[in-house]
């Protein structure tokens, strides 16, 4: 179809191919090829010594995306029941971390969680640890809560979850309310209301706020690296590795990457599918 | 007579101070269709959402089969709704759109002698239910399509289809028929009383549009600023119509002020007219309601008054002829083609002069000089409305 505005798309066009599609192309180029050229698939059979920073990286974004869904669906729910004055206060103080840097706010939660930090601290004073101390018969001068997975799920919960309340919330605003009005009309009950109409009808914004969590979650290595202090090295970190780091080699870099990449799309495609009937799920 | 099934007594509503309601006081019978009529910001909305459950009032009781359930929740009264827009939930399809209502009641189990015991409809039973359910709406075949592929009409016969399969003793609906184009809602009409007719069940329908009104009800409620203004058959409604609102609201009319100078005498432009009304005092200032199909045209020396034609508009099966007589302009609805400028003289039947008490709507109404004026605003306003839009194209 010939559309007289259709030229307007060029620069896009040009900015897709330049900076997305490019890359994948070289991607796939150096995952197959060796240091010294040509063609190989030993890239990817040398993959195998990291199966365990694969599984890692996985097990901490889907937790840290289960968190972050758990405390976000009940978030926007609630936000959204409220008045418009609420509702906006809310989501400026949602937001406002996110004018600060990703660094600098993932830096603050080192000063935070370290061992002479202001949360120890805290616990000093209260006598938190003091306590700890006489039920388990330990002698502790403070929780040790840097350098662990539990930092770097933290870390990621506190920097992702403004991408999971978002779109949940701005789904469950739009409901119409006759639609609530009609479940409860036919005799469904606060819980079945929910269960039955506000859920899956919220379904799509749940979707894509899993998939905007997820995926940086899976692939992050600055708070893997500041909070998880190197010990728990995840995808992002090898690959950082491979292209900056020490064990410079490009080629193995782009294989992790690719294979990182596939296994994230299969993902989201069989979670959309999952959500199919319902509206497509907005990829973002 | 019916027994009665729904009583709302001395009900009062206010949002923040400001009264929607006052007093409504009304019984409904059983297998009754009943219409609250008005203008929008009448309060009919706010009652049936007050008798669904939706809304609590201020003050007042619901009764329902004598039981008051001003408290109760909507989800335990057999009491449906069809909404405004239909609210068909739209991540199912129409079978189970239909059956949602069903698969949310639980019911003494059989087989259980303390009857504590609550189940679940079975499936079968659902089934059942449903198809014949789209039988009654005739939109067998339909049933795993999603609300987004029907038609406007089509979804309003799924909402109705999803309210009745509970088997409620009452259907609400709230204007279902507005969003529907002329045609379709005319079918809709008939429709809609065949289906109350079959399921022999008591509807409460809301509506702005009289002509509706006076086709489907057995009763019509006729409502104003919180307050009921008249509460009769359409034929009432129509024919003796209680006040000047009443008679302005439904159907066209001509209110003049008159005086009662006896029973059945009333005095307009300084003639007596015979007319069939009694009970008023003597001398009594009134206004009189007269319907413009009401009027004979008749050769000015045999006329009870005579005027000048000012407007003639073909309409179809008749003509709206505009009359002004000493300043006042009548309508008048004729097969009968009078042209602009003629002399021409009336006769009203005593039948065709309906004689009101003066209420707070007298005088409020005017004539009909505005009659041709108003064609041309709105003429203006479809104007602009297009230009508006081609500036929004560009």
């Amino acid at each position: 179809m010939k559309n007289k505005l259709s030229h307007f798309a060029i620069p896009y066009v040009v900015w897709m191919a330049l900076f997305v599609v490019a890359p994948i192309i070289m991607v796939v180029v150096y995952a197959f090829s060796a240091a010294e050229g040509g063609f190989t698939l030993a890239n990817f059979a040398r993959m195998g010594t990291y199966t365990v920073v694969f599984t890692r990286s996985f097990k901490l974004a889907i937790i840290a995306t289960l968190v972050c869904l758990l405390i976000g669906y009940p978030v926007s729910y609630m936000m959204s029941k409220e008045g418009p004055r609420f509702q906006r206060i809310a989501m400026v103080l949602i937001m406002l971390p996110m004018w600060m840097n990703f660094l600098l706010r993932t830096y603050s939660w080192m000063s935070i969680l370290e061992n002479n930090g202001l949360l120890n601290q805290l616990f000093q004073k209260i006598g938190l640890i003091a306590l700890y101390n006489s039920i388990f018969g330990t002698d502790i001068q403070f929780f040790r809560m840097m350098n662990t997975q539990g930092a770097v799920v933290l870390g990621m919960v506190y920097n992702y979850l403004p991408f999971m309340i978002l779109p949940i919330y701005s789904v469950i605003v739009k409901l119409d309310n006759s639609l609530i009005e009609a479940a409860r009309d036919l005799g469904a009950d606060t819980f079945n209301v929910f269960r039955r109409v506000i859920l899956p009808l919220s379904l799509p914004g749940v979707l894509s706020g899993i998939t905007m969590v997820f995926v940086p979650s899976v692939s992050t290595f600055a708070i893997s690296k500041m909070l998880g202090g190197g010990t728990e090295m995840m995808l992002g970190d090898l690959i950082e590795q491979q292209f900056l780091g020490g064990a410079y080699n490009p080629q193995l870099g782009a294989a992790i990457s690719l294979v990182m990449m596939i296994i994230v799309v299969v993902c989201m495609v069989v979670m959309n599918r999952f959500g199919e009937g319902e509206e497509q799920a907005v990829m973002l | 007579m019916s027994k009665e099934l729904i009583r709302l007594r001395d009900l009062c509503m206010a949002y923040d101070n400001e009264p929607v309601l006052n007093n409504i006081n009304l019984y409904i019978n059983d297998k009754e269709f009943l219409t609250l009529l008005g203008p929008s910001g009448c309060g009919k909305t706010t009652t049936l959402r007050i008798i669904g459950g939706f809304v609590t009032p201020t003050s007042g009781d619901v009764l329902f089969d004598g039981v008051r359930i001003n408290d109760v929740p909507p989800y335990r009264r057999q009491i449906n709704t069809v909404f405004q827009k239909y609210a068909l939930f739209p991540h199912l399809n129409v079978f189970e759109n239909i059956a949602f209502g069903l698969r949310m009641q639980r019911r003494p189990d059989p087989s259980d002698p303390t009857g504590k015991k609550q189940v679940k409809i079975p499936e079968e039973e659902i089934r059942e239910r449903v198809m014949e359910m789209l039988e009654v709406i005739n939109l067998k075949g339909f049933e795993h399509r999603k609300p987004d592929a029907l038609s406007g009409g089509q979804q309003q016969r799924v909402a109705i289809a999803r309210a009745l399969v509970n088997r409620p003793k009452v259907l609400l609906l709230d204007e279902p028929l507005g969003a529907l184009d002329l045609k379709l809602r005319k079918d809709m009409q008939i429709e809609l009383k065949r289906i109350q007719q079959q399921v022999g069940i008591t509807f409460i329908y809301v509506t702005h549009d009289q002509e509706e009104a006076l086709t489907m009800s057995d009763t019509i409620v006729v409502m104003d600023k919180g307050s009921i203004q008249q509460i009769g058959t359409p034929e009432d409604i129509y024919n003796e119509p209680k006040n000047a609102f009443v008679a302005d609201f439904i159907g066209e009319s001509n209110i003049i002020d008159g005086v009662m100078v006896r029973d059945r005498v009333v005095k307009m432009y300084g003639r007596e007219f015979p007319c069939l009304d009694g009970g008023f005092a003597e001398n009594e200032p009134v206004d009189v309601v007269i319907r413009p199909e009401d009027i004979d045209i008749v050769p000015v020396e045999q006329g009870q008054l005579t005027g000048t034609v000012t407007n003639v508009t073909f309409k179809g099966m008749q003509y709206d002829i505009i009359v002004d007589f000493r300043g006042f302009k009548w309508l008048i609805q004729t097969t009968d083609h009078s042209p602009v400028g003629a002399r021409i003289g009336i006769k009203i039947d005593p039948d065709g002069i309906h004689v009101m008490k003066k209420s707070s709507y007298s005088g409020m109404f005017g004539d009909y000089s505005s009659f041709s004026e108003e064609y041309d605003e709105l003429d203006d306003a479809s104007l602009a409305l297009d230009e508006e839009e081609s500036e929004d194209e560009e």
